[in-house]
């Protein structure tokens, strides 16, 4: 099979940095990473198809020298998908930044708006951790240790044995 | 028959969603059609099941449009698929009556009424699940999941606060980032072959030089991957899943990363069977049962207990597929089938804790075996369940894959043996802890709501009786587990034979109707 080298040349550009764009914490520029890898995809499929040829109407040009319906009909499919993506992740976005907006917390500038945050979750566990390392000689789980760390609430009160 | 049966479970929910979307204003409108379709397609779905059964080669194919199965969209229904779709379209039907009572119940509280969009999109993410394991060729695979992603994304972020939004943009972008693996393994895979039908697939790439093949399986297995949340690719998973709205989060832990397995089981069956990559499916198997399991351990939160316990479980399915004979594949369908069930099962009786004691914070919790029995035992049943204490299927599961791996033998098999027994004790230690801990332990803070107030029941009602529901549906698995795990090991036998799918898809028997002739005159 026959591939254009200049295709496969631009594919590649497009993936580096639409992979490179995918690491920043930026979603907006997340955003435009994912926007490249979609067209790289596309471009991989087209040179997929095969060199390319008259349009893939009977009667136009012989059979072999038309080019390859299919992988267009795919690309189309996937363009589709991707402009319907990518305007639901602006929205995510747009709605992160609205969010932040609302509830604005000290010291965070208007770019850190756009960023991904790290999952509570995961800190409070990480938390934690740190905190098993200190005191190791007490592994149950203390119920003073989760009221700690829970936001604002009061410390609850030592367990009373139910009657 | 499968004519006509075949493309209406995606069909119906399709057409479905756009008469909800219509009907936005009349929410008891929408909830009866939403109602009334996803019953329909599951007693659809149970009929492909037995017809599937029932014929001759175990699998029925039919072109949609009525083109040669080479050019025109193929659907096909073989037992592995048939059971995907009972299981799969059984817990959509069942969590969407818990999501009516859960909606009615949360609209009481003075929140504002479930958003209008719910309905449609949810019957759109039913569609995209059973497009999935209809599918007979990749890029309608691949249409499939990113119709059940498109609708999982706006489910997930549904109302738009802020936790949800953040667990959203690690979802939406873990999933592009695997649909564009996906659709680069397609492009590979069509350069090399020139087509993709599943059933000419199998014919054609045998014929590949070996490092060609390799590479396709790579990219393939890597997308499904992601999306089945195999370690080292399931680390999106709990921190996305456990934020979203109860129902959601069942539907989604229980179906949507099973529709990955389900694709990795064809793809190695169909496509791959050379088992190329077995050894490596079997480490990785290994490593996302501990990881999985260990993560569960440490978590402080019911629901993302629930979710890495998802994690560690999917290893139980890749182990069977990993070992790549009758009885690993019949394992882990049948595995497959009770994980789907159970999971829901499980995070819909958090969901009523949760509505019970306000909280899934472990530390929260307390008491509730004195305050809700009946939440006690819907939790109690499948927590077991999901241990694997006999007699229960989980447990049925769990020795079918052990003895498939002790026929096979080799040292990998036999480690895999011990990670499993081992993923069983760590998850039984996992759920005890929460059941002491939630339901037997004394209550400790009183500022939670020790019992709904009463106009609340009949809703209440409706999302209690879902999940017994379901809990009656996994200890069904257990009482016909005999003919269910015959079926499961039927299932396995023809995808190791690959003929009866390729057959039923290329070699068709002409339909009995008459067909139109293609418009035009094509040579």
């Amino acid at each position: 099979m026959t591939v254009d080298l200049t295709l496969v040349a631009l594919t590649a550009v497009l993936y580096v940095a639409g992979f490179y764009l995918l690491l920043d914490r930026s979603l907006t520029r997340l955003l435009l990473g994912v926007v490249l890898l979609g067209n790289a995809t596309n471009l991989l499929l087209l040179s997929a198809g095969g060199p390319g040829g008259f349009a893939p109407v009977i009667g136009i040009a012989p059979l072999a020298q038309m080019s390859d319906p299919l992988v267009q009909a795919m690309i189309l499919t996937a363009i589709v998908i991707t402009l319907g993506l990518v305007a639901f992740v602006l929205a995510l976005i747009h709605r992160n930044f609205e969010l932040g907006q609302e509830e604005p917390e000290p010291g965070v500038t208007v770019e850190e708006l756009d960023e991904v945050v790290d999952d509570e979750d995961d800190v409070r566990i990480a938390l934690l951790a740190g905190q098993a390392d200190t005191d190791d000689d007490d592994e149950r789980d203390e119920p003073d240790d989760f009221d700690l760390l829970d936001h604002g609430g009061p410390a609850a009160p030592p367990a009373e044995r139910a009657p | 028959m499968i004519r006509v049966l075949a493309p209406l479970p995606v069909l119906l929910p399709l057409l479905a969603a756009g008469l909800t979307l219509v009907l936005g204003r009349f929410p008891r409108l929408q909830r009866t059609v939403a109602v009334a379709v996803l019953g329909a397609v599951l007693g659809i779905s149970v009929v492909l099941l037995v017809n599937a059964n029932a014929s001759a080669l175990g699998a029925e194919a039919t072109t949609v449009g009525g083109w040669p199965a080479e050019l025109g969209i193929s659907l096909v229904v073989d037992r592995l698929s048939a059971v995907m779709l009972v299981v799969g379209t059984t817990v959509t039907f069942g969590v969407l009556l818990y999501a009516i009572g859960q909606g009615s119940a949360d609209a009481r509280e003075g929140d504002p009424p479930p958003v209008s969009i719910f309905y449609p999109t949810y019957l759109v993410l039913t569609a995209g699940v059973c497009n999935a394991f209809l599918a007979a060729d990749l890029f309608n695979l691949f249409v499939g999941f990113e119709v059940l992603l498109a609708a999982s994304y706006v489910l997930l972020t549904l109302g738009g606060t802020g936790p949800r939004i953040r667990a959203g943009v690690t979802y939406v972008v873990m999933s592009l980032l695997s649909s564009t693996i996906f659709l680069i393994g397609i492009g590979f895979t069509y350069a090399a072959t020139g087509t993709l039908n599943l059933a000419q697939l199998a014919e054609r790439i045998g014929a590949l030089p070996e490092a060609t093949q390799t590479l396709l399986q790579v990219a393939l297995l890597v997308a499904f991957g992601i999306k089945a949340a195999v370690f080292p690719l399931s680390a999106w998973l709990p921190d996305s899943y456990p934020t979203a709205p109860t129902p959601i989060t069942a539907v989604f832990a229980g179906l949507l990363t099973k529709v990955g397995v389900y694709a990795i089981i064809r793809v190695q069956t169909l496509l791959f069977p050379s088992g190329a990559l077995d050894g490596l499916l079997l480490w990785t198997a290994l490593a996302t049962m501990l990881v999985g399991i260990l993560g569960a351990i440490a978590q402080t939160d019911l629901k993302r207990m629930l979710s890495f316990t998802l994690v560690s479980h999917i290893g139980y399915m890749v182990f069977g597929i990993g070992l790549a004979t009758t009885a690993g594949f019949a394992g882990a369908i049948f595995y497959v089938a009770h994980h789907i069930l159970i999971q829901t099962t499980l995070f819909l009786a958090a969901g009523l804790v949760e509505f019970g004691a306000g909280s899934t914070l472990i530390s929260r919790l307390g008491g509730l075996a004195r305050v809700a029995p009946v939440i006690a035992v819907l939790f109690f049943v499948p927590a077991m369940n999901l241990a694997g204490i006999p007699p229960l299927s989980g447990f049925i599961g769990k020795l079918g894959l052990l003895e498939a791996g002790a026929q096979v033998g080799s040292p990998l098999a036999w480690a895999l043996v011990g990670g499993s027994v081992l993923t069983s004790l760590l998850t039984l230690y996992a759920v005890a802890k929460v059941w002491n801990r939630a339901f037997w332990h004394p209550v400790e803070n009183d500022d939670a709501p020790e019992s709904e107030p009463g106009p609340m029941r009949s809703q209440v009602r409706l999302m209690v009786g879902a999940t017994a529901g379901f809990t009656v549906v996994t200890l069904g698995l257990t009482v016909f587990a005999g003919p269910l795990y015959g079926l499961a090991d039927r299932a396995a036998q023809d995808l190791l034979a690959r003929r009866p799918y390729v057959d039923a898809v290329l070699h068709q028997p002409a339909p009995a109707g008459p067909v139109a002739a293609p418009v035009g005159g094509a040579p």
